[in-house]
């Protein structure tokens, strides 16, 4: 089986800014880590991997050459082969150019069973990456996995979670999951397999390498999304004061907690 | 004999801290009357909130006066009853004299008030850009509670223990005198060193309120490598090599399938690789990536090629080191929800030692049919042992308790440890101490209290009997 599993650099740090002008993330390339929905994203994909013998799992990035790093990190944890797609003319995409090229690597590198996205990353946090690949490519997707229950040769049984239901999936091949955090413990980088895979050839892939070759559906210029203004987010905080017996702030407290649903 | 408080006692102290700080009978909290343990336990006569060192100024004025003894508590997070007001009289409650008075950027230094927490120290100092480096696993313990127990805590190895941080100090005595002993000054030299009498004396020589902490340059990196081992002893028998080889770890922390299960099951969750038998759990802190790569390297060839290794795993972003670092951090809760009751050890051993010390407790566990889990903070020697009491009866409980830890102090000391680490003496270890030091220290010590103390009305019943 042949696993494509997408990553993204993103910061390290909740402390982002932004470019007031132009609403694009400024990006500091010493401050970076694997997006950690990414890190359930492979966790996934190595046990399906490890599920059916002879598979694969070929781990992607888009991003500036810098990017590479968070390929060589996917190799630590246990990924086999990866690929990064890179060309100047891919900046300032956003969510769908973004899906578009994402679905032309995937495209180029061809011949997979299963593509698996973290459910969103934690700059753009829009979750929506992963399904438009999945458009793109013309295949079916299954959003917020949190385990495989199941895998054949022709598809697969999953289990997703939802804010109140779970649903149990059969998905048939060639597909695409995105993967939900907080089920799966995320294995951490190997220094044995570093040791093993420092030196193992990442390949690289720019604009002409794909199967579209047209500029004009990537970057920029292939985002139909303007941003009309950028503003900080309000960090105000307020505080309420409730008094009463003991029971009754008990009781309060309570029904606090409830109503956020930490109970 | 003390004085019972009378109610013109009363009338003094609610002049001197007003009437709404005053509180008695069933109007005082009933877990006052113990720490976080529990094993001892005592009402106070009347408990007394202070905010400000005038105030206990003029209430030890009093109570020296009035042969009143006098129990000074923080955030009662301790683990030997030295919080607890035995001899009843006042409970004086420092939690509300909580403020940071100054940060120096230039001296490097943080004037705090005793009660000030230690998680609220730490957000504030690294904020902008200063570490205070201790770091004991109670984040709500109050700084006074750290000094007056000479609090250690994991990063220990690299930084060393509170009493290393502590430049000065501002205390009043059990006469009511305050004094300043140290200051912003990084040596001193001059006369007796008062100020380190006063830490780790366990509220018994005088009341501290007011801290100088001395602060340094916050680290910008920090790595934990997560290194699993075939067997216990050749995880621990790796640790006074790590030390000596190389870069020096800030925290060096063991961990066993056993104790890791009950951390699992109490929160809920594995953490990464939890399959091998036991682990090493290294911190690393610096200021650049090429540093703490360059270290990382270095180390983790050294674990795997020399220490025998299974593999080194990089913990690196905040969620890996969550994910690793949140069994580690909820070890005495999980511990302590296991069971009914438990009780604690928290000897200190020259690091070579843990192998034959652990041993030799694994046996006694065995011997006695009592489960007594542990961990530990390998780096520097100081192990965190519990004996679980689970469905044993009182009598046989208090009788395991009686020969266990006798037997465990005794094996301690024969191999050149002492009674406690870092969670002090207090109430509940006296009797070891006593063993270990010896009549002269014992006389030393008596002879010291005596000239702070002597009418024997702060802490008393603490440390010595």
């Amino acid at each position: 089986m042949n696993i494509i599993t997408c990553v993204k650099q993103v910061p390290a740090s909740s402390q982002v800014d932004v470019d007031p002008d132009t609403g694009v993330l400024i990006r500091d390339g010493n401050n970076v880590k694997m997006n950690p929905y990414d890190l359930y994203a492979l966790e996934l994909s190595f046990q399906l991997r490890d599920k059916r013998a002879g598979s694969t799992v070929h781990t992607v990035t888009m991003g500036p050459p810098s990017a590479r790093q968070v390929l060589l990190e996917s190799f630590f944890m246990g990924g086999d082969e990866a690929t990064l797609v890179s060309d100047p003319r891919f900046a300032g995409a956003d969510v769908l150019a973004t899906a578009y090229t994402l679905s032309q690597l995937i495209r180029t590198i061809g011949n997979f069973d299963v593509v698996v996205c973290g459910k969103q990353t934690t700059d753009g946090d829009t979750a929506q990456v992963g399904p438009e690949i999945a458009e793109f490519l013309g295949i079916p997707h299954v959003p917020y996995v949190i385990d495989i229950l199941n895998v054949t040769d022709r598809g697969m049984r999953v289990r997703s979670i939802y804010d109140a239901h779970d649903e149990i999936v059969d998905v048939a091949f060639p597909c695409l999951i995105t993967v939900e955090k907080g089920h799966l413990v995320p294995r951490l980088p190997s220094y044995r397999r570093k040791l093993a895979y420092r030196d193992h050839p990442i390949g690289l892939v720019a604009l002409s390498d794909l199967v579209d070759p047209n500029p004009d559906h990537y970057g920029l210029k292939g985002s139909p999304t303007q941003v009309e203004a950028i503003f900080p987010p309000d960090k105000r905080t307020e505080s309420v004061r409730h008094t009463g017996t003991k029971t009754e702030l008990a009781q309060t407290l309570f029904d606090l907690l409830k109503e956020s649903k930490y109970v | 004999m003390y004085t019972k408080i009378r109610n013109r006692d009363l009338k003094v102290f609610e002049d001197i801290v007003g009437a709404a700080h005053v509180h008695v009978g069933a109007a005082i909290d009933a877990d006052l009357a113990h720490d976080e343990l529990g094993t001892v336990a005592a009402q106070p006569e009347v408990h007394l909130v202070v905010t400000d060192k005038h105030q206990i100024e003029a209430i030890m004025t009093h109570c020296n006066q009035e042969k009143i003894p006098v129990t000074v508590r923080g955030s009662g997070t301790g683990l030997v009853g030295a919080c607890v007001p035995i001899h009843g009289g006042v409970l004086l409650d420092m939690s509300k004299l909580n403020k940071i008075i100054e940060l120096d950027p230039l001296n490097m230094t943080l004037r705090v008030e005793p009660g000030v927490l230690l998680m609220d120290i730490a957000e504030y100092v690294e904020k902008q850009g200063f570490l205070y480096a201790p770091d004991p696993g109670e984040k709500s313990a109050t700084i006074g509670g750290n000094i007056a127990t000479n609090a250690g805590g994991m990063r220990a190895v690299k930084y060393g223990v509170t009493r290393d941080w502590v430049r000065g100090l501002e205390v009043v005595l059990p006469s009511g005198e305050r004094i300043v002993t140290g200051g912003k000054v990084v040596k001193n030299s001059t006369g007796y060193a008062i100020k380190d009498l006063i830490i780790g004396s366990e509220g018994t020589l005088g009341i501290i309120v007011e801290a100088t902490l001395k602060l340094i340059p916050l680290p910008n990196k920090s790595v934990s490598l997560l290194v699993p081992f075939d067997s216990r002893e050749q995880a621990i028998d790796a640790v006074p090599k790590i030390i000596a080889n190389h870069a020096l770890p800030t925290a060096v922390e063991f961990l066993e399938k056993d104790s890791l299960a009950f951390s699992e099951e109490f929160l809920g969750k594995q953490i990464p690789h939890a399959d091998y038998p036991a682990y090493l759990l290294l911190s690393y802190d610096g200021n650049s990536d090429q540093q703490m790569e360059d270290d990382v390297n270095a180390i983790s060839s050294f674990c795997i090629d020399e220490l025998g290794a299974i593999d080194v795993y990089l913990v690196d972003t905040d969620e890996r080191k969550q994910s690793v670092w949140s069994a580690r951090g909820a070890f005495l809760e999980a511990i302590k929800s296991s069971t009914t009751e438990i009780d604690e050890c928290d000897v200190v051993l020259p690091r070579v030692h843990i192998n034959e010390f652990l041993k030799f407790t694994k046996n006694l566990s065995r011997e006695l049919g009592v489960r007594i889990p542990y961990f530990g903070h390998a780096g520097d020697g100081n192990l965190h042992i519990y004996f679980c009491r689970d469905e044993l009866s009182e009598q046989k409980w208090q009788k395991a308790l009686e020969i266990g830890f006798d037997k465990m102090y005794d094996k301690a000391f024969e191999l050149g440890g002492l009674v406690s680490g870092e969670h002090g003496i207090g109430y509940a270890k006296k009797a070891y101490m006593e063993r270990q030091v010896g009549p002269a220290q014992m006389t030393l010590m008596r002879g010291i209290k005596q000239v702070f103390d002597p009418n024997n009305i702060l802490n008393p019943g603490k440390i010595l009997s």
